[in-house]
């Protein structure tokens, strides 16, 4: 990697009449990066691919790909390529002619154009007899490769996707997830990756940014994002989480925490705590029944409530606890670790300090 | 199950299968038969010969024909580039705006079409609209612009506008925004775009568009009557004429015939290499 970002996007502003879709933008990527952009519906991230592969022009700001701006460049003259939600293939084409298509708009010539077509086959693990196959009657999955290939032969300097796994059923996106990551490493291209999927961005990405309502929300690691994340929003939209209020050093009074004395004064209770404390249903432990054995160290913080239901996940058990002041607290157990006892029993619930993660806002 | 289905399908179709071979085959097959009947008889029960097929030959009617069918290519093609871009940009561009546009267009069929060729006769005529007000204004004039072949064609091009119009709207409807900004993003030019990508997605509702404005160009008769004159006799005109002033039914049954064979296989033809399911909404 080198030193200089190979997208700079600064202050990247967009205004849809009254509707404020971007609100100045900032990102760095770095050369060879896999970036995902993660948010909901409305976040826009739709909006700020369609200016990046410049289908749409920006209200204010300016993008930069390495030394040359490019914000108000036109589409077919950016060395961007985007691969579509849709995929956009072109129907009436062969597999081989959708391949070849960005290297005949190039005027490359057709033996030249068949050869390389023949090697992105292969790159993609398509069978090389694909290639006078009419795309129209490839499966769901061989599209997807058909679409990278033909992004790649563009060899861009960057390569967008716009969520083109969404449409695909689970276990085939999971396979496509691993190829996508694998191709990554074996190309050394820079991925910029759209997704409202958290788990599918975690799944290939070095760094995730997070969008809510037209602003970065958190830009960091997989892990970072997923257990230090920096607002509500970010701990939510990564699956189940428990979030308790935190008010000075009185924890029990808002949410019923019992903070070990031992744990005062080390962080994130060090100063005067004020924020929303999260802590991820699987680093929530069942404490026994009868107590705590001689051996045992008691967690930093624990409180009791009622088992109200489980939910099996597979490999995973997922629980139900409604604490005795109210609400509701999740714990994922490993399966082999199940939880024992009837539903409606009275269970204490403990975590350490360091599981825990203190988000500053309330 | 099945086989019940299709007993059901096939009894469900009956009525209106019966009718379209009385109201359109059966007149087909009387026209058929009396082109191989000799000359001016008015009854099939005759030996058959093909004389008023060798009549086609000797006396001039292939020029007519030629002029008829080479008219109805060049109305198309005229209709071909002129709806293009208003058919792209009812289909892609306006949105509101495009059904203006079809009530608009569609209002010109409430209209007899001779009436509206008569308005056009009033305009071009010598002493009409653009000559008289040419004169009016210069003090001098000329012979009016009716009576020659141009006219013609545009008389057909007027007349068959919204047969091309609105097939190929339909056609440009089924491209693909995805994959018009997909072969920009891929580095297409407008140009390469519309070659690569629009001409071919679009070309079912290309040929119906052709098809349709050829076909009824083709065998057009108004046009030439009224705004040509007698400038060329087209096909139709030699056809009404065999029928009517000639007494010659077995002549006008030749021609008609020669008319039809043609036509329906340049039809046929091109029915054949398009998917008009796509056009009809099945999803490719």
């Amino acid at each position: 990697m080198t030193e200089q970002p190979i997208l700079h996007i600064a202050g990247l502003y967009k205004q849809f009449g009254d509707f404020v879709a971007l609100h100045s933008i900032d990102l760095k990527v770095m050369e060879g990066e896999f970036l995902a952009i993660v948010g909901p519906s409305g976040s826009g991230k739709t909006t700020l691919i369609r200016l990046l592969v410049g289908m749409d022009e920006p209200t204010e700001g300016t993008i930069w790909l390495r030394n040359r701006r490019i914000d108000t460049v036109p589409a077919n003259q950016r060395p961007t390529c985007m691969v579509f939600q849709s995929l956009a293939l072109f129907p009436h084409m062969t597999v081989g002619q959708n391949i070849e298509f960005p290297l005949k708009i190039r005027g490359v010539s057709p033996d030249e154009r068949r050869a390389r077509a023949l090697e992105l086959l292969d790159l993609l693990r398509l069978p090389r007899n694909y290639y006078g196959k009419r795309v129209t009657q490839c499966s769901g999955g061989e599209r997807q490769r058909v679409a990278l290939a033909r992004a790649l032969a563009f060899d861009p300097e960057i390569l967008f996707f716009d969520e083109p796994l969404s449409a695909l059923d689970y276990r085939l996106r999971k396979t496509l997830e691993k190829e996508l990551k694998d191709l990554h490493e074996r190309t050394g291209k820079t991925f910029i990756y759209i997704t409202h999927s958290l788990e599918e961005a975690m799944a290939m990405s070095d760094r995730i940014a997070i969008m809510r309502q037209g602003r970065f929300e958190q830009i960091a690691p997989a892990d970072v994002i997923y257990s230090r994340p920096v607002s509500r929003f970010v701990a939510e939209f990564m699956g189940e989480v428990n979030l308790f209020p935190v008010r000075g050093g009185s924890l029990s009074e808002a949410a019923g925490l019992a903070v070990a004395p031992s744990a005062m004064g080390r962080a994130p209770f060090d100063g005067v705590p004020r924020g929303t404390l999260m802590v991820r249903p699987e680093n929530v432990k069942f404490l026994p029944a009868g107590g705590l054995g001689a051996d045992d160290a008691a967690p930093d913080i624990t409180l009791t409530g009622r088992m109200r239901a489980a939910f099996d996940l597979g490999s995973r058990i997922q629980y139900e606890v409604e604490p005795s002041h109210g609400g509701r607290i999740v714990v994922e157990t490993l399966r082999e670790n199940r939880f024992g006892g009837a539903m409606g029993t009275e269970v204490t619930l403990g975590w350490n300090l360091d599981k825990c993660h203190l988000i500053a806002e309330d | 199950m099945e086989r019940l289905d299709r007993r059901l399908g096939l009894l469900a179709a009956t009525p209106l299968a019966t009718l379209l071979a009385a109201t359109f085959l059966a007149p087909l097959v009387v026209v058929a038969a009396f082109s191989i009947m000799p000359a001016k008889v008015f009854s099939l029960w005759n030996v058959p010969d093909f004389s008023a097929y060798a009549e086609f030959f000797r006396q001039g009617y292939w020029s007519s024909l030629a002029w008829s069918l080479g008219m109805a290519v060049a109305a198309t093609l005229i209709l071909f580039v002129v709806c293009w871009p208003l058919a792209f940009a009812m289909a892609k561009v306006y949105r509101r705006f495009t059904l203006v546009m079809t009530v608009g267009v569609v209002m010109t069929l409430f209209v007899s079409e001779n009436i509206r060729l008569f308005g056009w006769v009033l305009t071009f005529m010598k002493g009409g609209m653009v000559e008289g007000t040419l004169r009016h204004m210069t003090g001098t004039g000329f012979d009016g612009l009716l009576y020659n072949v141009p006219v013609i064609v545009f008389g057909l091009v007027y007349v068959y506008f919204p047969f091309m119009l609105f097939p190929l709207a339909q056609g440009i409807a089924m491209v693909p925004d995805d994959a018009r900004n997909a072969a920009a993003d891929l580095g297409a030019s407008r140009a390469r775009i519309l070659w690569e990508i629009d001409l071919p997605l679009a070309a079912p509702g290309i040929m119906v568009g052709s098809l349709l404005t050829f076909v009824l160009a083709a065998g057009a008769i108004a046009e030439s009557k009224l705004l040509g004159g007698q400038a060329v006799i087209v096909i139709a005109d030699d056809v009404e004429t065999a029928f009517t002033y000639g007494q010659n039914w077995p002549l006008g049954s030749a021609l008609a015939m020669v008319l039809i064979a043609i036509i329906g296989s340049v039809a046929l033809y091109g029915v054949s290499r398009v998917d008009l399911d796509a056009i009809m909404g099945r999803r490719r």
